[in-house]
């Protein structure tokens, strides 16, 4: 979402909770920021989150006096939940602890499992278990767990594993059986090409991001930031690259529908269960030899074009044609029972089918326009420049910029209304949604059309008022509807269809 | 082609000088990553009496990555398939570079002694071993003493 720090809207209504019409400015560097006032959150880099994790295990390790890569490893087992960590910690058996999050008891540290294979040939040499070279100690290594082998395997193991398999955090020893895993510190000592180090980092980084529950990853593409919260809540966060998104789910700023509806819309439109949907409802089986057909034509007397087939039968009854003698339009066979069962199971594949279409035509269509409205930031930059030539200040433009601001915040949330409509089911309650969604929807396409035509047409200083008068009206039947909505959700009012 | 590493040449010496009981691996005089192997069936298995041959192949990142095993001979065993494929964890997910060509034949023996058709890859071998395991051991000694005696 694109940001303002010039706020003229002096009518708006209240409704905070529901707004995210207070902007931050993009690329800002305040590091703790907010969309809604009481949700706070930070955007981190890829080095804030480095440190972040450092810190996690600081903070641990104030309270465990344990080595800090064995720490590290704790809390990516816990999925960097910090009390969980401690509770395990002080409350259960440690022995236990350490042995299911796979590293050695930093408390016992004097029972080293294996003895190192020495050579049998040359004295005070080991003979490395993958290579099979005999070395002096000091070119020998490994974990707590007492499995040596050289720094070279070490460094190939690592680089295989890191490269080929993409595993970071949990790398085991490469002895056989052995389940003690590497830890950061000594994978950054063994490895050696920079472009795995990297790798590797990397995939710590990820794994850290991925499995902590207060952390997300901003989903725009080759974004590098994530989003930290302090509590996993279906909000809006604005990432520093510009795009906002729900931070429970990961999509696109959604509201007024919720995460689970909008999940569940998603689904059915990526599924083929629309095409059979379709096709439940605009064909039929032939009666004897279950082709699949389209009628294309008026006539119900149908003839198999299956040549093996070439049935003659009503589409109407689905019954052989010969009785249907010429007064075929009375099918004498209406009331069948069965005959009736099958056009009434079409009927509601039918008309499921036509009120799918209508609630997705009218979202597709808003989120084809939203993506239109990118020239429109173009054309309106030109414009605003052009009137800053004839002595307006850049300040007295903006609300330019702000309007189409507001035409695609408007058009996102029209997006979203329908994804909700078509779950709800009718009460008095969605007859008002319907209606506010009806004019948010006049009053947006009215926006829509003032800034892509008719604003050429007027001199510059009525252009203001108007667009101004426009955009309000706009961002206050937008309110008015999210409004309704979260509170229909805290008094329950909506009712949902499967 | 690229010379042989250090590991692969000790590690075929070793078995050709303490070669392991029942098991015999020889290097193909052509590709010395290509292991002609005569696994005997183990005692006290449906399989006993049985010479069976497998392939060995050591690939190009070995011991990193870990060799490739198949069945030559048929054999009737719910861990290993029609095409000789065998389901073994240290084949797989349980490789270690610290395994080696007799550790892995040890274990391919093992594995004749302890069918697992709760991990099965032969799917309808595995269904009788669950149901009738008597059927499905005479079916096995059937299938050694057709494919993998006299020959």
């Amino acid at each position: 979402m694109n940001s303002d720090d010039y706020d003229d809207s002096g009518n708006e209504t209240s409704g905070d909770d529901v707004d995210f019409g207070i902007e931050v400015e993009a690329g800002s560097t305040r590091e703790v920021q907010s969309i809604d006032d009481d949700y706070p959150y930070e955007v981190l880099s890829t080095d804030d989150i480095v440190q972040h994790m450092i810190d996690c295990i600081k903070d641990v390790n104030t309270v465990v006096q344990i080595p800090a890569t064995t720490t590290r490893i704790l809390l990516n087992y816990f999925n960097w939940d910090k009390e969980k960590l401690m509770e395990r910690f002080y409350d259960g058996n440690q022995d236990e602890l350490f042995q299911e999050a796979h590293v050695i008891n930093p408390y016992k540290r004097y029972t080293i499992v294996a003895k190192p294979k020495m050579s049998r040939k040359v004295l005070g040499t080991e003979e490395c278990e993958i290579c099979f070279m005999v070395l002096p100690p000091s070119q020998m290594t490994g974990l707590e767990c007492g499995h040596r082998f050289c720094y070279q395997c070490w460094n190939e193991y690592l680089t295989t594993k890191i490269m080929e398999e993409g595993v970071g955090q949990t790398i085991a020893c490469a002895a056989h059986n052995c389940p003690i895993l590497v830890d950061d510190q000594t994978a950054m000592r063994l490895l050696k090409d920079p472009r795995v180090r990297l790798k590797y980092q990397h995939l710590i980084t990820n794994s850290f991001v991925e499995c902590n529950r207060l952390l997300r990853w901003c989903p725009s593409p080759d974004c590098s930031y994530a989003i930290k919260v302090s509590y996993v809540d279906a909000r809006p966060v604005a990432c520093r690259c510009g795009h906002t998104f729900c931070f429970a789910c990961g999509e696109n700023w959604h509201d007024p529908v919720r995460c689970s509806l909008l999940k569940k819309w998603i689904k059915k439109c990526d599924d083929d269960s629309e095409t059979s949907n379709w096709i439940a409802a605009n064909t039929k089986e032939c009666p004897r030899c279950n082709a699949t057909i389209e009628k294309d034509g008026g006539c119900n007397h149908m003839v198999c074009k299956n040549q093996n087939c070439k049935a003659d039968f009503c589409w109407v009854c689905l019954g052989p044609w010969e009785p249907h003698g010429s007064s075929w339009y009375n099918c004498n066979r209406y009331d069948e029972d069965e005959a009736k069962a099958a056009r009434d199971a079409q009927e509601r594949s039918r008309s499921a089918l036509q009120r799918y279409l209508f609630y997705c035509n009218r979202y597709m269509n808003h989120m084809q326009s939203l993506k239109f409205e990118h020239k429109l930031y173009a054309a309106v930059k030109d414009k605003m420049e052009e009137m800053q030539q004839h002595n307006m200040s850049w300040i007295e433009v903006q609300f330019l910029k702000k309007a189409v601001d507001i035409l695609c915040q408007c058009r996102q949330t029209l997006m979203y209304t329908y994804v909700f409509a078509y779950y709800l089911r009718k009460n008095n309650q969605s007859v008002i949604f319907e209606e506010n969604q009806k004019d948010l929807e006049r009053a947006t396409e009215l926006l829509s059309e003032y800034l892509e035509r008719d604003i050429t047409q007027e001199n510059l200083v009525d252009i203001k008022q108007k667009v101004q008068d426009k955009y309000r009206y706009c961002d206050s039947r937008r309110k008015c509807l999210l409004v309704h909505v979260h509170e229909g959700y805290e008094k329950d009012w909506w009712e949902y269809t499967d | 082609m690229a010379a042989l590493p250090r590991r692969i040449i000790k590690e075929t010496q070793r078995l050709l000088q303490e070669p392991v009981p029942g098991i015999s691996a020889v290097p193909d005089d052509s590709n010395a990553r290509y292991f002609h192997v005569i696994v005997t069936g183990p005692e006290d298995s449906p399989f006993e009496g049985g010479l069976f041959k497998l392939e060995l192949f050591l690939p190009e990142d070995y011991p990193m990555s870990a060799p490739k095993v198949r069945f030559i001979t048929k054999i009737y065993h719910p861990n290993i398939d029609r095409l000789g494929r065998i389901c073994l964890d240290i084949l797989k997910d349980k490789w270690s570079p610290a395994l080696q060509i007799r550790t892995v034949l040890l274990s391919i023996q093992a594995l004749l002694s302890a069918p697992n058709p709760d991990d099965p890859l032969a799917n309808d071998v595995a269904e009788l071993w669950k149901v009738n395991e008597a059927e499905a051991i005479r079916n096995a000694k059937e299938w050694t003493r057709r494919y993998a005696m006299d020959n």
